[in-house]
């Protein structure tokens, strides 16, 4: 057991801060410190093939895929080094780290040959087409049908809360193919590109007045019959395969934009004076806390590569940071007072903290609320009786 | 970075917490609640027979050499069974202060009767000592496993000493303590000779170290055995025609403990890494580690004998053992609001 990096490692990571500070100083300053995903995205995907073109942008890939068989270790480096730059996140995360990984697992030669180099280069932007208004947290129960027809698969129905749909090219959908099938089995997954006749894509605009999410309708929309990942059938395993990918280096990344914003509450908690506030001080200290234990929690996680037992802290994970980021939006606005309540902005649009504090509720429910997560914490982490289900 | 046990690492928590579970059993422990909260058989065989009492001590001291991980190891897998044993006093505190403070002479008089539990040590936190010369006055009311102790670590005044407890001008009263597996006594030095610490901020340091990573650690272990004993409940109890682990009320609070615990876990483990590595996070961690660990053991301690229910609240189950501990760990070695103040001050630039 050992957290410290190598001298080697700790040049890399050297490396990789003076690569991105260089980067966000010069050519691409103007997106410097974004912190929604939406904001100037077209400017966003020329950074992403930009760190393409310079071999940054999957580094954890094999060569042969546009990345660079970067060890975790470096992968750790890399995704700090490139929140604490202050660099964006990546408008493509939904490729980078869900559909390149996944068609690295299961998907054929060729649609590695076809998808792989373009998701890295930042040419291909995916999103995902999961949940449905009938299927959120019971995700199984997808009624967006498929059929193949004339040698391609034709597909009806609507996909919701699909992030990012309006920027992005590609889409994967988890379909029923087999007519009259039930609950995870008769699923396809298939992957489908955006600009297409049978496609319409209709943002959601959220509490904090922002439109991230959408709703996507398919009309007859096609794609042809090699689309699909996995076998016709076998959609549900593919699914867990990539929600498996969630918890991936990528958190480390996740982790440094929350250390931006928890050290912008800590600035404005001395600005204002509630640092001196002892209450304030506790809920300083248990959120200092909390992500310093987030950190080494994704250590722990991302070590554990033999995968020998349950892992509980992968488990536990995602309803840990959700709720952790929750109860932080809530003590910003607590620095902040009456102040966080009003913005300076003309329209509907938040300064950084208090668009936390309204965004940050999101985070306890998209990718699983976190009632589903104690559901199964509880049943894969602790083996207790699943909840007994109904015949709908 | 590699933040997993080794092998050899997880051969001792699997001989660590074997040998707890077979020995440090309830009837024994209620046994040495009776008496001065030592289960002394216990502590010989696990400093003779098991040889793992050195552990955290360098060999050049006469310990067994590795570190704060694998002294964790040993405090979490005695913490799972609320073991009635002085690990804290003689090892954590006054073995590690000997053995970074200490002379040689002192190092050699004491470390072998104290790592084979021939001698039993309690620290002595005396706010108000009074040091006239090597003579002390001064009192704590505080002191864990006193009664038993031959040996006393008095810390105060800036200094650290080593005090025989039956030393001319050396009272110990017994207090009836709350949790009856580390009962307090009131120790009180009147011009008792001491014998000082050769170096006693290297003493203080290590102690301090070692003393929060084994009451972490220690907290680690009560909380996840808390949460396993509860399971077993909740699968095997059946209301209302199903097990009550199959309730959504109830089992969203076990689950609700594994995310504590999860996150308690790599408290621990960051902590003894971050001092052994010499970290410029120890401190922090330290702190982070002491008082959420400590909140961790007590909810799964409290949520185990809401989640039992009536039989909880009995003294025959064994969930006040665990309670009483968790809420003696919350206390001990400053309380949890303390530590994280002083994290707050870290956080907030106020601290150098």
């Amino acid at each position: 057991m050992k957290l410290g990096f190598t001298p080697a490692q700790e040049e890399f990571r050297a490396e990789c801060a003076d690569w991105l500070n260089a980067q966000m100083a010069g050519e691409f300053a103007d997106i410097r410190g974004i912190t929604t995903l939406t904001e100037k995205a077209e400017r966003r995907k020329e950074w992403e093939q930009h760190l393409g073109e310079h071999g940054w942008s999957c580094i954890g890939w094999p060569k042969e895929w546009g990345g660079r068989d970067a060890s975790l270790a470096e992968q750790v480096i890399f995704a700090e080094e490139y929140a604490r730059a202050g660099v964006p996140g990546r408008v493509n995360h939904i490729g980078i780290e869900l559909a390149g990984p996944t068609l690295l697992a299961l998907g054929t030669e060729e649609q590695k040959r076809r998808f792989l180099p373009d998701i890295a280069a930042g040419k291909t932007i995916f999103c995902q087409g999961f949940s449905e208004p009938n299927a959120g947290s019971d995700l199984a129960s997808v009624r967006t049908k498929a059929r193949l027809e004339g040698g391609e698969w034709v597909v009806d129905g609507q996909k919701i809360w699909t992030s990012l749909a309006h920027i992005s090219d590609w889409i994967f959908v988890v379909t029923r193919s087999e007519e009259g099938s039930k609950g995870p089995k008769g699923l396809t997954f298939l992957m489908m590109e955006l600009d297409q006749p049978g496609i319409e894509i209709r943002p959601i605009r959220q509490i904090n007045g922002d439109a991230e999410f959408n709703e996507t309708f398919f009309d007859g929309a096609r794609c042809p019959e090699d689309s699909l990942i996995g076998a016709v059938g076998d959609g549900w395993r593919v699914a867990m395969t990539l929600l498996s990918f969630e918890r991936g280096v990528s958190t480390l990344g996740q982790q440094m934009a929350f250390r931006n914003e928890l050290d912008a509450i800590i600035a404005a908690a001395k600005a204002n004076g509630a640092a001196s506030d002892p209450l304030i001080r506790q809920r300083i200290a248990k959120a200092e806390i909390g992500l310093r234990l987030m950190r080494y929690g994704a250590l722990r996680m991302l070590s554990n590569t033999d995968h020998a037992s349950v892992d509980g802290a992968a488990l536990t994970y995602k309803i840990q940071w959700a709720s952790w980021r929750r109860s932080l939006g809530e003590l910003a606005m607590d620095v902040l007072g009456q102040a966080g309540e009003v913005t300076d902005h003309d329209g509907y649009e938040w300064p950084m903290l208090p668009n936390l504090f309204l965004y940050s509720r999101a985070d306890t429910i998209y990718g699983g609320t976190n009632q589903i997560q104690r559901n199964l914490i509880a049943e894969r982490g602790l083996g207790l009786p699943r909840e007994p289900r109904g015949d709908a | 970075m590699d933040f997993v046990f080794t092998d050899e690492q997880r051969m001792i928590a699997e001989t660590a917490q074997a040998f707890f579970t077979e020995n440090a059993t309830s009837e024994r422990t209620r046994a040495a609640m009776a008496g001065d909260g030592i289960d002394h058989a216990l502590w010989q065989a696990f400093c003779q027979e098991l040889g793992l009492s050195g552990i955290g001590i360098p060999e050049a001291a006469g310990g067994a050499g590795l570190g704060l991980v694998e002294l964790a190891i040993i405090a979490e897998a005695a913490g799972a069974q609320v073991a009635a044993l002085p690990m804290l006093g003689s090892l954590a505190l006054t073995a590690q202060a000997i053995a970074a403070g200490g002379s040689e002479t002192q190092r050699e008089a004491w470390l072998p009767a104290l790592l084979a539990g021939e001698t039993i040590a309690a620290h002595v936190a005396a706010d108000d000592l009074v040091a006239e010369g090597d003579r002390l006055t001064g009192s704590c009311a505080f002191v864990a496993h006193g009664t038993a102790a031959q040996l006393l670590l008095v810390s105060g005044a800036g200094g650290s000493w080593l005090v025989r407890a039956d030393a001319p001008g050396v009272t110990v009263t017994a207090q009836t303590t709350m949790d009856q597996t580390r009962p307090y006594a009131r120790v009180t030095l009147a011009g008792a000779e001491g014998e000082p610490l050769a170096d006693p901020q290297a003493g203080s340091r290590a102690a301090t170290e070692a003393g929060m990573v084994v009451l972490a650690a220690e907290g680690l272990g009560l909380a996840q055995a808390a949460l396993d004993r509860t399971v077993a409940y909740a699968r095997d109890r059946v209301q209302f025609g199903r097990a009550i682990g199959s309730f959504q009320a109830y089992k969203h609070r076990l689950a609700d403990m594994m995310v504590e615990i999860e996150q308690a876990r790599s408290a621990v483990y960051w902590a003894a890494c971050a001092v052994e590595e010499g970290s410029d996070e120890a401190a922090l961690a330290l702190h982070a580690a002491k008082c959420f660990c400590a909140d961790t053991a007590f909810r799964c301690a409290g949520d185990m004998i809401q989640l039992h229910g009536g039989i909880g609240f009995t003294w025959e189950h064994d969930a006040h053992l665990f309670f009483k501990r968790a809420r003696a760990l919350q206390t001990l070695m400053g309380k949890n609001d303390w530590h994280r103040d002083k994290i707050a001050a870290m956080v907030l630039g106020e601290t150098a």
